[in-house]
């Protein structure tokens, strides 16, 4: 069996919240060997994640390299085709960080690659068998992947149940020195933080939240005219904002914000897991949409198949019949 | 600046419901409306701005068949200068590494400055980007949302990262990028733009033409196979409501009231 590497992503000398989940990950692939943590950066913030890491892993790889400071996949790269041995099986979280860095990755180490896996069910006859979703979720793939040469795989964030390993022992084996001056062709400058938008739909109890089904602009006030008479806010999902119909500060997320509403209508929302990522705190979820295989379905605690278009002014009229009656 | 944008064809899933074949080896694909990927449609829309303002060309490829003739038109009608065809049978069931592989291949025999890719198409692997700029020694950025061409064969680009935040880079030519939706407003093409450009002759390559090994592509190629496809089960599934829409609409408004929405 190839041995299995987790590379953990930290901020400030704490690990990602991905760390426990590629854990998981990587015990469906082998349950029987505990996986190998693969850290760089620089400094005390590394030493620190190391550290903290020594209660869960029985090995700690550590990369230090000024140039690693901040996490350039394109640096990170250079420095794990020098370290991982042939035949490595290597779990990275899918997310921006990732996707920059995993599919090169497996070209660079000649191994095989599977992008957003979201179940594992272990490995046969030397080929590791995975789920995968495609066409927006609407359909779910297995594949099968040969690791004979070892893999690069993408876990979705989310799809795992952390697992926390408390039996390590917890070695640091300082990798550094193979690494050596680290230079790339992409350099990284500096990181724009997103504009604060005119509503902050972060502390909104009740989210009016619309998607791709709202057809155009001019259909955003249907939406408005409900949050208003609802005591909500409008959020959307992301093609609203590729659309220009709404700022992106109203983008609930990975790429946009993330809320913690009690209710969540999500109107002509497929589902994306990157839009799902956004919404925490299990808030009541009711979705609306056309299309009855829509994903969003799936995840939602009350859906109905309707056109929003019509829908939403219908409920809007009777949230406003409901006030006027209790105002009596 | 010479830019060649990577686009597939693939089935509007926004458009359609999508279902599986009965054998569960593919999807249904009959009564599926077919567009070109839209972050790649994006990506033809970034390549035209960029050649608007710093001058040279637009080349626009696809890995594919017959079929996929459509969306090069369509990216033809939208401005670009030329259209590609890669097309053989010994390419079918490549993975992503197989279509890597050969794009690297008409790369090579093409000089660019600047390759595009959207940032995912319809499997959702975000991966032939990534593979290609390894492939050739590029430098890569993925999720790109803004493209300055710098002097001095050098680009500044923007990526995004989470929380709505983005990470600013610069970074040599050439390079591949893949690019995020929302990067610009992608142009608009009418029918009179795709008739316009319907007999301009869209050359082919096959593995002859690329010089490409056979053996290196395809399904034998291929590390990574897909065994079927099934309808996906994550989550609890919600609890549909069937009524009339008025008796829907009562039945959300009681429930949002009682989750303590409606004060």
């Amino acid at each position: 069996m190839a041995r299995i590497f987790v590379y953990i992503a930290h901020k400030g000398g704490m690990a990602d919240d991905s760390a426990a989940e590629l854990a998981a990950a990587a015990r469906k692939i082998d349950a029987a060997v505990l996986p190998t943590a693969v850290v760089t950066g620089s400094g005390a913030e590394l030493d620190a994640t190391c550290a903290a890491l020594r209660a869960s892993y029985s090995e700690i790889w550590k990369i230090e390299n000024e140039a690693l400071a901040y996490p350039d996949a394109e640096l990170v790269r250079k420095a794990l085709v020098k370290v991982l041995p042939p035949g490595s099986v290597l779990l990275v979280s899918h997310e921006h960080f990732g996707i920059d860095l995993a599919p090169g990755l497996s070209i660079k180490l000649n191994s095989a690659f599977v992008s957003d896996v979201v179940e594992i069910a272990g490995v046969e006859g030397g080929y590791l068998k995975a789920v995968r979703q495609e066409f927006g979720g609407q359909a779910s793939a297995h594949v099968h992947c040969d690791i004979s040469s070892g893999a690069v795989v993408t876990i979705r964030p989310g799809a795992f149940k952390p697992v926390a390993n408390t039996s390590a022992s917890g070695l640091v084996v300082d990798r550094s020195l193979d690494v050596g001056t680290l230079t790339a062709g992409r350099r990284y400058l500096k990181t724009v933080v997103a504009e604060a938008g005119d509503v902050d739909i972060t502390k909104y109890k009740v989210l009016v939240s619309i998607g791709r089904g709202i057809q155009e602009k001019g259909n955003v006030e249907i939406a408005l005219e409900l949050a208003e008479a609802m005591g909500a806010a409008v959020s959307c999902s992301r093609p609203v904002v590729d659309a220009k119909w709404m700022e992106k500060s109203r983008q609930v997320g990975s790429s946009g914000k993330t809320v913690k509403p009690k209710v969540y209508l999500a109107c002509g929302i497929s589902g994306a897991f990157q839009h799902l990522a956004g919404i925490k705190g299990n808030p009541f979820l009711i979705a609306i949409n056309k299309n009855p295989k829509a994903p969003i379905f799936q995840v939602a605690d009350v859906g109905i198949v309707d056109d929003i278009l019509e829908f939403l002014p219908e409920l809007t009229n009777k949230v406003r019949e409901m006030r006027t009656a209790s105002a009596k | 600046m010479e830019i060649l944008v990577c686009a597939r064809r693939v089935p509007d899933t926004s458009e359609n419901e999508i279902e599986l074949n009965s054998a569960g080896n593919d999807i249904e694909r009959d009564e599926l409306v077919y567009s070109v990927n839209e972050p790649d449609n994006y990506a033809v829309e970034e390549a035209l701005q960029i050649t608007a303002r710093v001058g040279g060309t637009v080349t626009v490829a696809t890995v594919g068949g017959e079929d996929d003739e459509e969306i090069l038109r369509r990216e033809m009608a939208m401005g670009a200068n030329r259209a590609v065809l890669i097309s053989d049978d010994a390419f079918a069931g490549s993975d992503g590494r197989g279509i890597a592989s050969i794009l690297k291949a008409f790369v090579q025999k093409g000089k660019y400055d600047l390759i595009l890719t959207g940032v995912q198409a319809e499997d959702g692997a975000a991966q032939v980007g990534g593979m290609l700029a390894a492939m050739l020694d590029y430098p890569f950025a993925s999720l790109v949302t803004s493209i300055e061409v710098l002097e001095g064969r050098k680009l500044k680009i923007s990526r995004e990262i989470e929380g709505g935040n983005k990470e600013m880079h610069e970074i040599d030519l050439p390079c591949v990028l893949s690019i995020q939706t929302g990067i610009n407003e992608p142009r608009y093409v009418g029918m009179r733009g795709i008739r316009a450009v319907a007999s301009v002759p869209i050359p082919m390559f096959g593995t002859s033409e690329l010089e490409l090994d056979p053996n290196t592509v395809g399904e034998s190629a291929a590390k990574v196979k897909r065994i079927d496809y099934f309808v996906p089960a994550l989550g609890k599934g919600a609890e549909m409501l069937h009524g009339n829409r008025e008796e829907n609409i009562d039945k959300v408004l009681e429930l949002v009231a009682a989750k303590g929405g409606l004060k």
